[in-house]
């Protein structure tokens, strides 16, 4: 067997596939809270509720309404992102004028009210989700073997980032955005609906979060804490990349994925701890993050 | 007005500030013959962190998303200081208030390199960071935390033991930590801490260094915090991983944004309506989470000034305090 600083070869693969999972993961949930915080200057501390809730919504949907994988990765999305707007519409609408950490202490407060609610209904044990039938099964790459659906969600989650990435750079739609984002006032002189284009992208990053919670319910279980245990990771994450740029948020989710699964090969005892860790390290030498513009 | 107009004003108000300092210390010495004594202690040493997270929070304008780690690193010292080195009860307290210092002087000093939203990110991370350390070092007993910490006797001579004695060892530190964060509060240090809260870069511009200052209170505060960590492992006689959690982070938050932050009473206020809401719901089966959660969302809606806060801004309230609150 191959072996690679004392570690099989095997191993090392299946660790590095475990840690680009995760920072797929990471990514789709960096990229939505950077969208939110890019308008709306709001830290969504829900945005692990909202993965959650695209999951639960997708175990839901197949439990009671017969709808299957494929059906729940366009619904949750979408309930989960209106469930959002509303919240945005009558909640954090009203918000804005104050200190953004306002905005963070509300969104908490949504977050331990979701998670309480769904683990006094459901418990906090996990529910499986059973893997799609087009995507059970696994091939071998020669290397390594890898599950279908595993290869799907790096696939996916991939073209989900660049397509969001596109779509904020080169459309019109991404233009107001970035517009708004620059200088609300103005934009709203040329007569743009800033508010509903601030709705819409709460809406939008939490429909993100759903999308990313649908997509990891047939690997990790369906669970009411899912969300909490995920976000504060996500936290790191985004302060080792800076909110600046959308694209290094999604560089760095990738990036600690990585780091993750090699430090599960290397020393397991430490995993939990390596992307703190990390941030702690770029916070000494460079404070604004990887890719952040210096406040 | 001039100063004489304003002297018997001010002379008032400092006559009402004794009345009710008084009317506070005969609760603390009434409590517990009316009320449960080992829930006024919890609620005492609760208030106390809360009053130490707001030194922080309403004094220098830095929010803080990872407290429970100083009150909770500071629980599990204290109980491994007493329960394996066999330290009498009040160095044990120093050994965590020690810890927790160390503890902070490290979180902060990595958390002020970023301002506001970023400053709360990194304290969770850092929190959370040593929540897993918790949650695998040895001496903490993981999932199990330290259980069965003697309360043994203070200067080797009291005895612990004795419900009222440690009653007045809870009431007496919670005093004195009251009384060090109002002499913070109220010193000249405490006036640059506000200034900075107000507006940094004017205060750097004077030549105030901004991030040693920023630094200080940031381990006055998690020294407090560990005192009221300390004092509470004591009172229940165990140290777990609750007291580390981010929940824990959250709750201090709660009690302070509840009971009005920036104010000297309104983190005990907060934290004695915290403390009894969860004793009422911890005998019936709905979980405190959702509560907490939405009382969370109510207050960042609608009740941003806390009880004492919205208290304060009432024509009663203000003749109260003899002046206008900050």
């Amino acid at each position: 067997m191959t072996m690679v600083f004392g570690v099989p070869l095997q191993a090392l693969l299946g660790q590095l596939l475990v840690g680009l999972i995760n920072g797929s993961f990471y990514a789709l949930l960096s990229l939505g809270l950077a969208i939110i915080f890019g308008l709306l200057r709001i830290i969504n501390f829900a945005h692990g509720a909202q993965y959650m809730l695209g999951a639960f919504v997708a175990y839901l949907l197949l439990a009671y309404a017969g709808i299957g994988y494929w059906g729940a990765l366009i619904l949750a999305p979408l309930i989960v992102g209106l469930a959002g707007a509303a919240i945005e519409r009558l909640a954090l609408s009203r918000l804005y004028d104050l200190d953004p950490l306002y905005g963070l202490l509300f969104t908490f407060g949504l977050a331990l009210a979701i998670e309480g609610s769904f683990r006094y209904v459901y418990g906090s044990a996990g529910q499986p989700y059973a893997v799609p039938q087009a995507l059970t099964g696994a091939r071998n790459l020669g290397f390594m073997v890898l599950p279908n659906y595993r290869g799907w969600v790096v696939v996916a989650s991939l073209a989900i980032c660049v397509a969001t990435w596109l779509a904020i750079e080169k459309t019109k739609f991404g233009a107001y955005l970035r517009a708004a984002t620059e200088n609300p006032t103005l934009v709203r002189a040329f007569g743009v609906n800033v508010p509903l284009l601030l709705t819409f992208t709460y809406g939008l990053g939490a429909a993100l979060a759903g999308l990313a919670g649908v997509m990891a319910a047939p690997i990790y279980q369906v669970s009411p804490l899912m969300g909490s245990n995920i976000i504060i990771v996500v936290f790191a994450v985004v302060v080792v990349g800076g909110m600046g740029s959308i694209l290094g948020a999604v560089v760095t989710g990738y990036m600690l994925g990585l780091c993750e699964g090699l430090t599960k090969v290397f020393y397991p005892e430490a995993s939990n701890i390596v992307i703190f860790v990390i941030m702690a390290i770029v916070l000494l030498i460079r404070p604004a993050g990887l890719f952040g513009r210096t406040a | 007005m001039t100063d004489a107009a304003l002297a018997p004003a001010a002379g008032r108000s400092k006559g009402r500030g004794v009345a009710l300092i008084a009317v506070g210390l005969v609760l603390l010495a009434v409590a517990p013959f009316v009320v449960y004594p080992i829930f006024v202690m919890k609620l005492l040493c609760f208030a106390l962190f809360a009053a130490a997270f707001n030194l922080l929070l309403g004094y220098a304008g830095l929010l803080s998303f990872g407290h429970a780690a100083f009150f909770g690193g500071a629980a599990y010292f204290t109980a491994h200081a007493v329960k394996e080195w066999g330290l009498t009860p009040e160095l044990g307290v120093l050994v965590g208030v020690a810890g927790a210092s160390a503890l902070g002087l490290a979180v902060g000093f990595l958390a002020i390199r970023r301002q506001g939203i970023y400053f709360a990110m990194i304290t969770l991370a850092l929190a959370q960071m040593f929540f897993f350390f918790c949650l695998q070092a040895k001496f903490t007993h993981g999932e199990d935390g330290i259980q069965g910490v003697p309360r043994g006797h203070l200067f080797g001579v009291i005895d612990l033991n004795q419900p009222l004695a440690m009653y007045g060892f809870v009431a007496v530190v919670f005093l004195a930590g009251m009384v060090a964060i109002h002499r913070i509060t109220e010193s000249p240090f405490g006036m640059i801490l506000k200034s900075i809260r107000e507006n940094e870069r004017r205060a750097t511009s004077l030549g105030i260094s901004v991030g040693s200052y920023k630094l200080a209170a940031f381990v006055m505060s998690a020294a407090l915090a560990g005192l009221a960590g300390a004092t509470k492992a004591l009172v229940f006689q165990f140290a777990t991983l609750t007291d580390v959690g981010w929940q824990m982070s959250g709750e201090v938050i709660l009690m302070t944004l509840l009971g009005g932050i920036g104010t000297m009473i309104g983190p005990v206020v907060g934290a004695a309506i915290v403390t009894a809401l969860e004793n009422y719901l911890a005998t019936s089966d709905f979980p405190p989470t959702i509560v907490i959660g939405v009382a969370f969302m109510l207050c960042v809606l609608a009740f941003r000034r806390g009880v004492v806060g919205e208290l304060l801004a009432t024509r009663w309230g203000k003749r109260l305090a003899g002046r206008g609150e900050d």
